[in-house]
């Protein structure tokens, strides 16, 4: 096996700018490892493969030509099937949109391409982005790399799960309640959900559109920086945009020091319902951090528990009208057609059989949730929550710097343990939907394995909005301590087999 | 059929007072759509005007259009309503194929324009018309019902679906209840939606046509027993589209209502539609058959605040109110009531001014539009706007009456000339060598000649039969082929037999 | 909702006809319950919202956003109708509408 598929994205693409190495070969590496992986991990939908190699040839000739090329062009990557990408399919891993090709493609996709980088395929994810496991993917689950009886986490498995299984070096996810950070914590990666408004949500299909945000996912601290800097900026067809310059995320990740930063520990988040092991890989990360000349203090956000309850009022409700446009009328799956039943007929019967049942059980629970006579019980309540959530935010920031926490109570669980518990499966983005909240950057970063079950344990770091530089400051620093200790990248840990 | 039994009009105006209200659709003349940038041309090849967002494909956002925001602030501003300081749009969920995105993007409890109040006039009475809100939504796509016998939707086997007009900017217009019309319910609501097409056109926001439909009615009406302060139950009959069905439809309703109520019974809160060809109104969907909307706020647009400069900069452009205007122009043109009122009704009046600023007497200039070429535009079933002719072209013919070029007659045929697109009066004349002879010689000859042919007749008017002269101008008129003053044949036949 | 809801039967049947989705009676009867646990679980929101704390819709603190009235090009028509499940006469093909507009 070529080593080439476990080099960094920032090391691929230093060794293309001098020439050591072609894009076409780094290429070529990295569609043989997903031919070779894919059976056991299934990270992917859709491999476009001839169409990434005509892409590394071009973009060989564009570096011969001499013509400047970004930081990471020629790396492949990527994407998960909810952006939109012209000229392959974009299913959401839904029946309902199977095989519909988008006549357009995602602004974040776009910057991609014109960043020169290599899109591989498509992930695969929980149908429309809902769920913890990827087993809501209509397609069939995807299964970890670190032992493939247990969930990738989700909705981004797929994109997590190829940067775990060697099939890409990075890859694209989208975060409504956790699903860039709650994936990378479980695969030992870097995941990171940006401010909200940082980077375009032009042509990423809609689960909750107040609280849904693409981020990059990345083996390491420096390549996520690179990658999130290549997809982020302002973009006029989205209008919840920031029409504003983010601040330098590769210089804080290169930085590796976290002397002097201040940095609270939300109390809220621990004891009852947290794994021992994720706990004391989470302590020991904080105490590293301090040893490294962080100041650590307890900050408690009394309003945190209840943001759960609030997420899923909220995004269920704004799932039930984003979806609604699955109709059977203009694209998609359409279901019971024979010329004598209606429109109407047709639309339930569609529906019925192109969802699944998670989606068909937030759909209903927003519908629910928004009817007259339950508005202000629920959705209303909820938007109180959400303020109080964004008050604990401000009050936390104004004494550190950062928040952190365990990204997910647990490490993966086994494939299907939680499958008919909707609840316990929820409670798998206890940690990270604060942030989707109050649109704040978050980021899961590896904090090492549970010395319970031998498997990763994410570290949240939450920061103010457009501060996405501290979350990689910290998460370069946390990184460089433990490396030390871990004699390289957490992925060395793996069993030989699983790379 | 109907089979609805009708109570006798002054009957019902005995018992109850009609209470109404008003719902106005204006589609606006903005070159692009409300949230996204193809064209809004009316009559363009189906489905050649859509997009990613118009057709509500996944992953698509909406981008609010600006010149749409400045109009419905301006036809705010035109029927003196308070302009939110902040407002969102809101998401009305129902499903319906000519919905792409199956809810439309509108606003709900936080319209952009409220409070407002414009007042019309029937039979020189003034009524006031207090105004709820007028707010910013999308339109829906126009869908043709095939297979059918009728080509009504309810007995076709299948629709097929054109997404042009899909997203073109809408302001919807609502009154509060309008009391205190009496018996001339019909003709106030009539009156207020023939204000409102003049003021917006004056406005230059839309080209309010309601036979293109681009501007819509519909209409409320319930009746409350004489002396009740307690409102019926109302109906609301929908999409009335020329002015004339909205009185109609409205007097039909009271005979209904009144005959329902009179009866004992109770008016079911129901929609109901005009049926033209017969001229009855027909159920339908009920109060219980109503939809949920589920309202709530649009998370992929954000808030409009209009600042107070704007709004200001945008009152300054606020021309005249129509009925001002119309005030002003009977006053300054010396009309009569009913001459203004027919004016207006024959959409003559911006017409009649363009004619009297060319030089035109006001009198003169109406003359001419309301009877000579209203006929003529009447004939070939247009509007007097369509016509080819301008208020320049009209003003010269009168020039040329006045300085005795043309009669009356000639006068007719230089018109029709021109509509004809022969060229300006002043060519016409030339070229078809009309104008009268004022050449007192050789009329003198001819007027001579006459006397001495018909020295019967000259007889009988040297006699004191002074009506005979008729025959004479006759046959002078008939030798001149017609180009002579009549007036002033007659003075000179006169003046020769005297002598 | 200080009492747990429950939901019946009937009641998420018909909020699966609001949404148009076809349920069977199985699909109804294992989503009445777990329905029910969620709505028990999410019922701490109305605890902890009190009067006096105002609603967010949304974390951005943007407003504003607009774009010039210019047309751009629309898609080509062929690249519209090649997603139709269905399509006549350029335009999409639907079943019959029962419905009224609204």
């Amino acid at each position: 096996m070529s080593t080439l598929i476990h080099e960094s994205a920032h090391r691929l693409a230093e060794m293309m700018a001098v020439g050591d190495i072609t894009c076409e070969e780094v290429t070529r590496a990295h569609l043989e490892r997903i031919t070779e992986a894919e059976d056991q991990i299934h990270a992917f939908l859709y491999v476009d493969a001839d169409r990434a190699m005509d892409t590394s040839r071009r973009v060989d000739a564009k570096r011969r030509s001499g013509e400047p090329m970004g930081p990471l062009a020629g790396v492949p990557i990527g994407v998960k099937d909810v952006f939109t990408y012209a000229g392959a399919p974009t299913t959401c891993a839904s029946k309902i949109l199977e095989g519909w090709h988008p006549p357009y493609t995602a602004t974040v996709v776009q910057r991609m391409i014109d960043a020169d980088m290599v899109i591989v395929g498509k992930t695969n994810m929980d149908e429309f982005a809902m769920g913890s496991s990827t087993e809501n993917s209509a397609y069939g689950p995807t299964h970890n790399p670190w032992a493939l009886d247990r969930i990738p986490g989700g909705s981004g498995g797929g994109s997590a799960a190829a940067l775990a299984g060697f099939e890409v070096p990075l890859s694209v996810g989208s975060d409504t309640g956790g699903s860039i950070r709650q994936p990378a914590a479980v695969t030992g990666t870097v995941g990171v959900k940006p401010t909200y408004g940082s980077s375009s949500r032009y042509g990423l299909v809609a689960m909750a559109s107040s609280l849904d945000q693409p981020g990059p996912c990345a083996r390491n601290v420096l390549d996520a920086a690179l990658l999130h800097q290549v997809m982020s900026g302002h973009d006029p067809k989205d209008s919840t945009s920031i029409d504003a310059s983010g601040p330098d995320v590769v210089t804080a990740a290169r930085s590796r020091d976290v002397t002097g930063m201040k940095i609270g520990v939300v109390k809220e988040f621990g004891g009852e319902g947290y794994a021992p092991g994720v706990e004391r890989s989470f302590r020991e990360a904080v105490a590293g951090l301090a040893s490294a000349g962080a100041e650590i203090v307890e900050v408690s956000c009394p309003h945190f528990p209840a943001a759960l309850g609030a997420y899923y009022l909220i995004m269920p409700s704004e799932v039930s009208s984003n979806l609604a446009r699955f109709d059977a009328m203009r694209y998609g799956l359409r279901v019971g057609d024979d010329g004598t039943t209606s429109a109407e007929q047709v639309m339930r019967l569609s529906r019925g059989a192109g969802f699944g049942a998670e989606v068909k059980r937030r759909i209903i629970l927003g519908t629910y949730a928004l009817s007259s006579g339950y508005y202000d019980a629920y959705y209303g309540s909820a938007q109180k929550v959400r303020t109080l959530v964004i008050q604990d935010f401000s009050n936390a920031f104004c004494q550190v710097d950062v928040l952190v926490s365990p990204t997910t109570p647990t490490t993966a669980f086994k494939l299907g343990e939680r499958i008919d518990d909707p609840m316990a499966m929820y409670k798998a983005d206890l940690c990270t939907i604060p942030s989707n909240l109050a649109g704040n950057v978050s980021a899961s970063f590896p904090a090492g394995l549970s010395a319970e079950d031998g498997l990763p344990v994410g570290f949240q770091v939450m920061a103010p909005p457009m501060r996405d530089d501290l979350v990689y400051r910290v998460g370069s620093g946390l990184e460089a301590l433990l490396e030390d200790r871990w004699g390289g990248p957490l992925w060395t840990l793996m069993k030989e087999e699983g790379r | 059929m109907t089979q609805d039994q009708l109570m006798d009009y002054t009957q019902v105006m005995e018992r109850f007072d009609p209470v109404i209200g008003l719902e106005v659709h204006v589609e606006l003349n903005t070159v692009s759509k409300m949230f996204c940038s193809c064209s809004t041309a009316f009559g363009a090849p189906p489905n050649t005007q859509t997009c990613p967002v118009c057709l509500g494909l996944p992953g698509s956002l909406p981008v609010v259009n600006a010149k749409a925001v400045e109009s419905a602030i301006r036809i705010g501003l035109a029927l003196n309503c308070s302009i939110a300081t902040w407002c969102r749009f809101a998401r009305k969920n129902y499903f319906y194929p000519d919905m792409t995105k199956d809810f439309q993007i509108s606003q709900y409890d936080e319209p952009l324009c409220f409070d407002g109040e414009v007042e019309v006039e029937v039979d020189d009475r003034p009524y006031t018309i207090p105004i709820e809100r007028a707010h910013m939504e999308e339109d829906a796509g126009k869908s043709v019902h095939m297979g059918g016998t009728t080509g009504r939707i309810q007995d076709a086997a299948y629709s097929l679906l054109d997404y042009n007009r899909a997203g073109v900017p809408l302001i919807e217009i609502v009154t509060k209840p309008v009391y205190g019309t009496g018996a001339e319910a019909p003709e106030v609501a009539r009156a207020y939606v023939s204000f409102l097409r003049d003021m917006i056109r004056a406005l230059g926001v839309s080209d309010v046509r309601m036979e293109q439909g681009s501007l819509r009615c519909d209409a409320n009406i319930s009746l409350m027993p004489k002396g009740s302060h307690t409102l019926g139950t109302r109906t609301e009959t929908k999409n009335l589209n020329s002015l004339r069905s909205i009185e109609k439809a409205l007097r039909y309703e009271i005979g209904r209502q009144g005959a329902v109520l009179a009866a004992g019974g109770t008016v079911k809160q129901e929609t109901r539609h005009w049926r033209e060809d017969g001229e009855y109104t027909w159920p339908g969907r009920s109060k219980e058959q109503a939809e949920d909307y589920r309202y709530f706020p649009e998370p992929d647009l954000v808030p409009i605040a209009p600042g107070r400069d704007w709004v200001e900069q945008l009152r300054a452009t606020i021309p005249e109110v129509p009925a001002v205007r119309l005030a002003r122009l009977r006053e300054t043109w010396g009309f009569s009531p009913m001459e203004l009122r027919d004016a207006v009704a024959a959409e003559a009046v911006d017409l009649i001014e363009s004619t009297v600023a060319a030089g035109c007497a006001p009198q003169a200039a109406r003359k001419w539009w309301m009877t000579e070429l209203l006929r003529r535009a009447n004939a070939d079933n247009l509007s007097l706007d369509q016509l080819t002719i301008t208020g320049l072209q009209v003003a010269q013919v009168q020039g040329l009456i006045d300085q005795g070029v043309l009669s009356d007659k000639l006068a007719r045929q230089v018109m029709d000339a021109v509509l004809a697109g022969e060229g300006s009066p002043e060519e016409i004349v030339a070229v078809r060598g009309l104008s009268l002879v004022s050449d007192s010689a050789a009329l003198h000859d001819v007027v001579a000649a006459v006397i001495a042919d018909n020295p019967d007749v000259a007889a009988k008017i040297r006699d004191g039969k002074v009506q005979a002269v008729g025959a004479l101008i006759g046959a002078v008129m008939s030798k001149m082929s017609g180009k002579a003053d009549a007036a002033k044949v007659r003075e000179m036949l006169m003046s020769m037999l005297s002598e | 909702m200080e009492t747990p809801v429950t939901l019946t039967h009937a009641e998420v049947s018909k909020l699966a006809r609001l949404a148009r989705i076809e349920l069977t009676d199985e699909e109804l009867t294992a989503m009445a319950g777990q329905l029910d646990v969620i709505l028990d679980a999410v019922a701490v929101v109305s605890q902890v919202a009190r009067a006096d704390v105002p609603p967010t819709s949304h974390a951005l603190q943007l407003a504003n956003v607009f774009r010039a009235d210019e047309v751009r090009p629309s898609l080509p028509p062929d690249a519209v109708l090649a997603m139709a499940p269905a399509c006549e006469d350029d335009r999409f093909r639907v079943p019959r509408i029962l419905q009224e507009e609204q």
